[in-house]
């Protein structure tokens, strides 16, 4: 079987963290914003599983699930928090929570 | 020896009195404060006595005992204790402070009756009284600094008792600064002994000391050198000696107890203490004897030309004082501390009864406008003539006499340059019979010299010059009223009374062999002093000293007298130069305002914007720009923050790739 070449599997991640990170800078809905993070720990998780591969070693993959775990956590708070500034100011703009005094 | 388990109560009594008088502040009304005041001292005093005799019937084997209350500090080898130690020196200083100081207490609930800050008055004597028994009774002189700095601050916070004059708070911060000098020395001593022999217990530096240095060693000389200057700062000796006179602008009672009866004389019982370290360095102990002689004549010819009675007092003390440390120096310890205690009664007695007088006198401090006031006040004039026979060393009173005569006699045999110490102090004993027998003649003699001379002002503003001039004719309201102010009262009587009756009977503690003979005190002192090394005079040699000594002091009377009625007919507008510069005590103070203060107020006055304070400023100015020029990064915009983080790293990675 003719395996990738491993730095293809790295470009390919660090291209999704990339866009991640512009999405985290430029979007302003903080729901996208959470989702562009969502895409840079993905990236970060690809990057693992790739380099897992290259070298043979399950390392790669268990640091994956321990990723995965730690984004449902991170989710979680997070959409709480979105919640939470939705609730007060009936927006989602990023922007806005400057108002609150940071 | 458990009997003496209880002497922490000494000093700790006049310290609940100050405790309880200051939390009590001026709430308590005046009979109440006097009683707290007067009457811890005097219970104090009781305590004490009580030891005394204990100690006395059943003197330790050691010839001290010690009482540990706890450890101070445990550091290293470091282990100085809260301890006490009673021996023949302690007891015989306890119950000097606590004597005489109660008696001082005793009057002073009369003196300042009229005074502001009734309480607090006492509360700072108390606090003195409580600091002093710490000096003379700690066992170690970690603990013996602790109530020396006491002591100091006492005497500071009393000089300028009365603060609303500015000049009074400047004599206290000078009387402060000036001992700072010799404390300083003495706790540069302190260090020096504690890393050298490692204990700071009396016992253990004496047996240490003798073990570990030589006689005349570098390290005894400077040690020894140290001490002594603490000595000479707290005891106003040569060079030290020039808040003395300034430090009379407190009351009359702190005058007599602090500035004469007790705190001066801790530098006396400080070189007492550490007689070892001194007989170690031969060269420091003549040091000693010069400085004193040196202030026996120095300030004795000052007093003969102040024109201040108290002034006349402060100098006479730093003249006798200077006794004392000739005494130290040539070794007769037990003589020093003999003077020290005679001292004690007809100083305090003269500070007193000038106390009286100045009180008469509606606060006039200037003896020449005093005058006949021996007829007005005859039992002040009695008591203060009975402290001059004292301080003159004339009979019948014996205290000066049979302690000054003790000491130039030991002088006379000490060999080497102790010939010419008792031939200076010969006319010490002069100077001394001038100067308090010209203030006995100007004060109490002839006529009054002014208006207000035993009256209120008012009355006297109503008197026409000329029958002002001629007193005891008219009996006017003013007048009664002023018989009333010349008498001392009861209350300031007694302490008078019993004072004058010391004086007469001090000096039967030790009368010289060929009067009797009576030792007591000298012998009891060798239970913790060394004795004289020098021969003792036979009985011929004392019998013909004593007879120079006696005409030196006979002659200052008539010279005295002619001094006082030259002043008395004509009062020269200005005095000649050299009565100025003894009046002005040598120009000590002209010298140090010249070499130390000026110097320092100019350099003050040029660095006013603190040179090194530039550096601090600017390091402030640095943090002040730092933070304008970032100040907008903190916007609350999240998106920046993030864009600010994914920099950063870019900035890093790059950093690590291609450094």
């Amino acid at each position: 079987m003719a395996s990738v070449p491993f730095e293809y599997g790295l470009i390919i991640a660090a291209v999704l963290f990339t866009l991640g990170l512009i999405g985290v800078i430029v979007r302003r809905n903080l729901l996208f914003v959470l989702l562009c993070v969502e895409i840079m720990l993905n990236a970060a998780g690809l990057a693992f599983v790739v380099a897992g591969a290259r070298w043979a070693q399950a390392d790669g993959q268990v640091m994956f699930i321990f990723l995965l775990a730690m984004a449902a956590a991170e989710v979680a708070v997070g959409l709480a928090l979105l919640l939470l500034h939705f609730g007060r100011g009936k927006t989602l703009d990023a922007d806005a929570m400057r108002a609150r005094g940071g | 020896m458990n009997s003496l388990s209880w002497i922490w109560c000494i000093p700790a009594l006049p310290f609940a009195g100050f405790l309880a008088l200051a939390i009590g502040g001026g709430r308590f009304a005046k009979g109440i404060s006097a009683v707290i005041g007067a009457g811890s001292v005097g219970l104090a005093f009781v305590a004490a006595a009580v030891a005394s005799a204990l100690f006395a019937s059943s003197p330790p084997a050691s010839g001290a005992y010690t009482l540990v209350l706890w450890q101070w500090i445990s550091a290293g080898g470091f282990n100085p204790s809260i301890a006490f130690t009673v021996d023949a020196l302690s007891v015989v200083m306890m119950l000097v402070v606590t004597g005489v100081g109660f008696l001082i207490h005793f009057y002073s609930t009369r003196f300042m009756a009229d005074e502001e800050g009734y309480s607090r008055f006492f509360a700072y004597m108390n606090l003195f009284v409580g600091s002093m028994l710490l000096l003379v009774m700690a066992s170690n002189l970690l603990l013996l600094y602790l109530g020396w700095e006491g002591v100091g601050l006492c005497s500071f916070l009393l000089i300028g008792f009365w603060y609303k004059d500015p000049e009074n708070g400047r004599s206290a911060r000078k009387a402060f600064i000036v001992t700072r000098v010799g404390d300083v020395s003495l706790a540069i001593a302190l260090f020096l002994i504690a890393t050298n022999l490692g204990t700071l217990d009396f016992a253990g530096i004496a047996k240490q000391a003798t073990a570990q240095w030589p006689v005349g060693s570098t390290i005894a000389i400077a040690v020894a050198a140290l001490l002594l200057g603490g000595a000479v700062g707290k005891s106003a000796q040569l060079p030290l000696q020039t808040w003395l006179p300034d430090a009379m602008a407190g009351p009359s009672p702190v005058s007599a107890l602090i500035h004469a009866a007790t705190m001066v004389t801790a530098g006396v019982y400080l070189i007492a203490r550490t007689n070892v370290l001194f007989s170690l360095a031969p060269a420091v102990q003549l040091a000693v004897a010069i400085i004193g002689i040196a202030g026996v004549l120095v300030a004795g010819l000052s007093a003969t030309v102040q024109r201040n009675i108290k002034r006349v007092l402060a100098y006479s003390t730093m003249s006798q004082l200077g006794y004392m440390f000739l005494a130290l120096g040539i070794g007769a310890w037990s003589g020093a501390i003999f003077h020290l205690v005679t001292h004690a009664f007809f100083k305090s007695l003269l500070f007193l009864g000038a106390g009286v007088v100045i009180l008469a006198m509606n606060h006039e401090h200037d003896i020449f406008k005093m005058g006949g006031l021996a007829k007005k006040s005859p039992f002040t004039f009695w008591m203060f003539l009975i402290a001059a026979f004292a301080i003159a060393a004339v009979p019948p009173t014996t205290a000066g006499f049979s302690s000054k005569d003790l000491i130039l006699a030991y002088a006379w045999q000490s060999g080497g340059a102790g010939r010419i110490f008792w031939a200076l102090g010969i006319a010490g004993v002069f100077i001394t019979s001038v100067y308090i027998f010209r203030l006995v003649f100007i004060v109490f003699g002839g006529s009054p010299r002014t208006a207000d001379a035993g009256m209120p002002p008012a009355a006297a503003a109503r008197m026409p010059p000329a029958a002002a001039a001629h007193d005891g004719h008219d009996g006017g309201t003013g007048q009664a009223e002023g018989k009333n102010r010349m008498q001392a009262g009861a209350i300031m009587g007694i302490p008078l009374a019993l004072l004058a009756v010391l004086c007469l009977v001090g000096g039967f503690l030790g009368l010289p062999h060929d009067l009797g003979g009576t030792p007591y005190l000298l012998t009891f002192l060798h239970g913790a002093l060394p004795a004289e090394t020098m021969p003792e005079p036979s009985a011929r040699l004392e019998l013909i000293l004593q007879i120079i000594s006696e005409a030196a002091s006979l002659l200052g009377i008539p010279v005295a007298w002619l001094i006082a009625r030259r002043a008395r007919k004509a009062l020269p507008e200005r005095r000649a130069a050299p009565i100025r510069f003894l009046q002005n005590g040598w120009g000590f103070d002209w010298l140090y305002d010249t070499l130390f203060v000026r110097p320092f107020v100019w350099i003050a006055r040029v660095n006013v914007r603190d040179v090194v304070d530039r550096l601090f400023d600017g390091i402030g100015a640095l943090l002040l720009l730092f933070s304008r020029a970032f100040r907008w990064t903190q916007s609350g915009k999240v998106r920046w923050y993030a864009a600010g983080i994914a920099g950063g790293a870019v900035l890093i990675v790059v950093a690590v790739v291609l450094l």
